[in-house]
């Protein structure tokens, strides 16, 4: 019996309009939102500040430019600039004034921003000099957490410089009472407080911020009407015209009440998620399961005959071009770490009901025809997999993979769940888990998840076992004992765990500093509404409202440290083939491959330290001096020599994601280096710390920081990402990295993992290669892997594989008859296949 | 006491694994050294002599062959018995021809099927059947080149006449317990007119139960191993057959059996 339909649906005119006329220029800074903001600020000076941030909210929604774009069927736009952003002065604002001038010519994630648009921010700025939540962090932290940060051991600017976000809250609610509902409830909940309610002064305000924030997006939604009403009134074409009056229609009943059509649904749904990023700046607030709240309205206006599947599928993508209006500018660093204007609204699909029955439904298979029509980053497109999803929806899935967007993401419910249970779920809660972010696993509209909370380095760590917790000079960790003395394995890794446990431990200081300073200074009512049990216990999310509070801060480097643990201990004490002395010689000259000028740098640094220690002094302007001798001095050649043969040593060493038991074994001891002691740690919120292992794009330029490591890798370059093997060290194909991924605990990490794969288009080639495909992923999955993402790669990929086959060597290619690791294969027969994806591309 | 077929020797150059395009589901093939056939146009010249022998490969001279026991393969095979497990794939072996270790490859199928996987092998089938028949008992899939009718023309392309190659075709596939499937490597100059196809598909017509039949593209993709072996390439001048030439043939084909006929494994 077939429970849904499959065929894919046709792609209309207006969704190509539609994703041109946002792609036209350039997204753009505006400065409405903090002009509005600031003005309501100074207003409510004195009052309790989870009403100054309704009023605030209440006053920005009033006043903010409001436009309907052209063509549009779901409205309601935070800037007047297709992919625009607003900003956050609340939060943070000096990096953005420090960057006015280069934000518009960076690399990664570049912004115009109009000369007026400047002057507008600094006036408003100036109010908020001692005023931002960062600020207020940094006063929480102590002295050894900025060192560490400074230090560049791990990163928490995330949450330091915006808000939080990463939550999934209740659209279904919305959908099905509407905020006039949610404000009844709130009503209930006031009347039935008691002035000497211990819990009365808190309660009761927040209950109001409440009501304010929901009626400020019923009246944003009635200016949409109104404006959509006089647009009909101008509109020559009849069709639009017509549209434009339904639309006003849409906005004049939802969100406020719940939605009568599937048309309203979308309205109603995207009313939400946009408002929620004009309360705060986080990021990651994901839509989570669209398919099974949206489906129930699809399927009554399908039978009552208000509704083609054509029409519902072009509503769909038109609010997956409206997720990609959204937009968000990061400081430059942070831009690095989260490339790509990425908002991380994730949206899932497929999986099961609370009740254990496959979820699959006609919107889910729309869902993932939407990210093939629409064709950008928005939604970060899920799929559950269990064991009993149907294989016409993971085909579906697998010909979106296919064509090399990188969507979906594939999540196996049969890890996921039973991890979330560990961490207090219900059976039913944790059947109706959704993601958020990257690959961050929560119980949907019940959880202030703090994904993301950190990027902790791993390898970071590992340098400072060499050094004895020095770095650059300074003592930034403990001292542990000297590399040189140590007798055993044993030692070394007992040395790495302390650098680890101490270190974990300032990471905790810095995020729980930052929590309380947004639960300060940052309470947001109207998202709090929509999560359990905000309401009930008085209290915003950033307060502790929710049901379930964790904080989840990433580790990564896993394949860098199990590698390089490997190193140590076959080398130095099992064979003896290397000295420490040696090797803590090798990793400061980079192996002898040369320095650049950060391991100069540190080399100077070590120098001057030393001198300084036999009573020398040292000035501050003859640092690069020194620094410019280390880089011109030239390696003895036996020594160079030396340092290669030892370079070489580790290189032919197995390395993790090759199926190799033994060196597996020591990766997943590395990631519990990271996984155990972290959740030993509760935040402010009275939540449960767990570990991550995702890197989002972290690893390139936290890598930059991180000198040579004893698995080879040489100083400066990325480090692994996620628990994917390191680059280049996975030769085996496949299945094999699949296997070794698997041997890592999964479970243990249930702020999520994430594995990344490449593919050449050739190897998922027909039903069969699909087939295969899913049947790989399946076969991760019933080792109880956790998440699996691809990049399946085209040409020009191939082009710098050629170049860089380094960073290739787990590319499949589908030769002639098989398929192969695309580095293993000769120059000609590289080229050949290039030649042949050419073909395939033209047609 | 039994003899213990895991600790039968023999010599492979490469094991790959996930390879989705030979045989059903996911699949390990081992590839066994040493050959009957000397096509101009193979593509795995390395995999033709027993000996253990040096090529250069991406400028490096690399050792090619390596001796080992089928216990040490299926450790490797095994890994991937969850994949295997989700699409009935298994191991392939493949040469050279399998059949110059035949007791080495009876005994890698035999592990295999005693391990609960499926089996194949890709060959010429050019041995004594006496060889075939000691196999089928733990084989599912029999892929089996046919690559001309006129033994004369065979054997100034592969170096052996085409008798016994016919012979056992028909004889495996009377037997009928392997899957049978017929491929043609189609080589220009040698093979590639509709005439010449269609004398191979009549053939396969004839014989009980042949699965499909494959017309496989000649490709160039073995040329730099001659260069690393020091070999030359006596087939220099001729290009891969257009889409349009393949599509052509496979109708040719088509015109006299009722198997299924496809281009490409």
């Amino acid at each position: 019996m077939e429970k849904y339909y499959a065929a894919e649906l046709p792609k209309t005119e207006r969704i190509g309009k539609l994703v041109a006329d946002l792609f036209a220029k350039m997204p753009e800074i505006e400065s409405a939102r903090a002009i509005l903001i600031t003005e309501s600020y100074r207003k409510t000076e004195g009052k309790p500040m989870v009403l100054r941030r309704a009023l605030a909210f209440s006053h920005i929604l009033k006043n903010l430019p409001i436009t309907i774009r052209p063509g549009e069927l779901v409205v309601g736009s935070t800037t007047l600039a297709p992919r625009g952003c607003q900003t956050y002065p609340e939060f943070s604002w000096e990096w953005l004034q420090a960057e006015f001038d280069t934000v518009e010519t960076r690399e990664a994630d570049p912004f115009y921003i109009a000369e007026t648009t400047k002057k507008e921010l600094r006036e408003a700025n100036a109010y908020w000099k001692g005023k931002t939540s960062s600020e207020l962090a940094d006063a929480y932290m102590t002295p050894e957490t900025h060192k560490a940060i400074e230090h560049n051991i791990f990163t928490t600017g995330n949450y330091y410089y915006n808000g939080i976000g990463h939550y999934t809250c209740q659209y279904d609610k919305v959908i099905r009472i509407g905020l006039s509902g949610i404000m009844k409830e709130a009503a209930t909940e006031l009347y039935g407080m008691k002035p000497g309610d211990g819990n009365y002064a808190r309660k009761s305000t927040m209950l109001q911020a409440v009501i304010l924030s929901c009626q400020a997006v019923i009246d944003y939604a009635a200016r949409y009407a109104a404006l959509a009403e006089e647009m009909a009134k101008g509109e020559a074409d009849a069709t639009r015209k017509q549209e434009l009056l339904q639309i006003a229609e849409n906005c004049r009943n939802v969100p406020g009440n719940g939605a009568k059509t599937f048309w309203e649904a979308c309205q109603s749904f995207w009313f939400i998620q946009q408002t929620l990023q004009i309360e705060s700046s986080g990021h990651s607030i994901s839509p989570g399961r669209f398919d099974q709240y949206m489906n129930p309205l699809f399927q009554s206006d399908l039978a009552a005959g208000r509704i083609t599947r054509e029409f519902g599928q072009e509503l769909i993508d038109c609010i997956w071009v409206k997720l990609n209006d959204l937009n968000k500018c990061r400081d430059a660093a942070s831009a690095k770490g989260f490339a790509g204007y990425s908002l991380f609204q994730n949206l899932i699909v497929g999986g099961q009901t609370e009740e254990g029955r496959d979820a699959t439904n006609d919107v889910s298979f729309m869902c993932i025809t939407a990210s093939k029509h629409v064709f950008l980053p928005m939604p970060s497109l899920s799929i559950r997999v269990w064991n009993g999803s149907p294989h016409d929806l993971l085909m579906h899935a697998a010909s979106l993979t296919r064509t090399g967007i990188g969507l979906p993401a594939y999540y196996n419910d049969e890890a996921i769940i039973p991890a979330m249970m560990e961490r207090g779920a219900s059976l039913k809660e944790a059947r109706g888990y959704s993601i958020i972010g990257c690959v961050e696993p929560q119980v949907p509209g019940k959880t202030d998840g703090w994904h993301d909370a950190a990027f902790f380095n791993m390898c970071r760590p590992l340098e400072l076992v060499f050094s004895g917790g020095m770095d650059l000079g300074e003592q930034i960790s403990v001292r542990t004992k000297d590399v040189e003395e140590m007798t055993s394995y044993e030692e070394f890794f007992q040395a790495y765990q302390e650098q680890m446990n101490y270190l974990i431990s300032l990471l905790v200081n810095s995020d729980n500093a930052i929590d309380v300073a947004h639960a300060t200074l940052t309470p947001n009512p109207f998202e709090s509404c929509l999560i359990d049990d905000c309401m009930k216990k008085g209290l915003c999310l950033e307060e502790g409202g929710a049901q379930y509070n964790f904080t989840g801060p990433q580790g990564f480097g896993i394949a860098n440290v199990g590698n390089a643990l490997y190193a140590v201990k076959k080398l130095v004490f099992d064979e003896k083939k290397v000295s420490m002395r040696e090797l803590k010689q090798a990793l400061k000259i980079n192996f002898g491959q040369g320095l650049d000028e950060a391991g100069a740098t540190a080399l100077a640094m070590e120098a001057i330290r030393g001198m300084e220690a036999e009573g020398r002094t040292v000035a501050k302007e003859d640092v690069p001096a020194v620094v410019q001798a280390v880089l011109s001095s030239e390696l003895p050649s036996d020594k160079k020599a030396r340092y290669t043969e030892i370079w070489e040593m580790i290189k032919a060493l197995p390395k993790f994601g090759n199926d190799d038991p033994e060196v597996d074994e020591f990766a997943r001891e590395a990631a519990y280096c990271y996984s155990r002691p972290i959740e030993t740690f509760t935040n402010p919120r009275g939540g449960q710390y767990q570990a991550g292992m995702y890197p989002v794009s972290a690893n390139v330029p936290l890598g930059a920081q991180t000198g040579a490591t004893p698995d080879g890798r040489l100083a400066h370059t990325p480090v692994a990402d996620g628990v994917s093997p390191y680059a280049g060290t996975d030769v085996n194909g496949p299945t094999a990295a699949c296997n070794s991924v698997a041997k890592l605990d999964h479970m243990i990490a249930s702020n999520g993992t994430l594995f990344n794969m490449k593919f050449h288009p050739s190897a998922l080639a027909g039903d069969k290669g699909l087939d295969n495909f899913i049947n790989m992923i399946r076969g991760f999955f019933d080792q109880k892997g956790f998440h699996m993402q691809f990049n399946v790669v085209d040409r020009n990929t191939l082009l710098d594989a050629q170049v860089h086959p380094e960073k290739y060597s787990h590319l499949v290619v589908r030769v002639a008859g098989y398929s192969a690791l695309f580095t293993t294969l000769s120059r000609s027969l590289q080229d050949d296949i290039i030649s042949r994806t050419e073909q395939t591309d033209a047609v | 006491m039994p003899e213990d077929y895991n600790q039968t020797k023999g010599r492979i150059f490469d094991i790959q694994r996930y390879s989705i395009h030979d045989g059903n589901g996911i699949r390990t093939i081992v590839f066994l050294k040493g050959c009957f056939l000397k096509c101009r146009w193979c593509c795995n010249p390395e995999s033709q002599r027993h000996d253990i022998e040096t090529m250069v490969v991406q400028g490096k001279e690399t050792v090619i062959g390596r001796d080992v026991t089928v216990q040490e393969v299926m450790e490797t095979v095994f890994k991937d018995r969850p994949y295997y497990r989700r699409t009935g794939g298994g191991l392939t072996l493949s040469g050279g021809e399998m059949l110059f270790q035949w007791e080495f490859a009876r005994d890698l199928l035999r592990a295999a099927r005693e391990g609960g996987i499926t089996t194949a092998v890709e060959s010429t089938a050019f041995a004594e059947y006496a060889r075939i028949e000691a196999l089928l008992p733990y084989l599912d899939q029999y892929l089996l080149d046919i690559k001309h009718m006129n033994s004369e023309k065979h054997k100034a392309f592969t170096g052996v006449p085409n008798e016994k190659i016919l012979e056992n075709a028909r004889k495996i596939a009377e037997d009928g317990r392997a899957e049978l499937s017929i491929r043609v490597p189609t080589i220009p100059t040698f093979n590639d007119t509709p005439e010449e196809i269609r004398a191979i598909a009549a053939f396969a017509e004839k014989l009980p139960g042949v699965k499909r039949m494959h017309l496989l593209p000649y490709h160039r993709l073995g040329l730099d191993k001659y260069e690393g072996l020091g070999r030359t390439y006596s087939l220099n001048n001729i290009a891969p057959p257009s889409a349009e030439h393949m599509e052509m043939l496979k109708k040719a084909a088509e015109s006299v059996t009722k198997i299924p006929c496809v281009i490409g494994g």
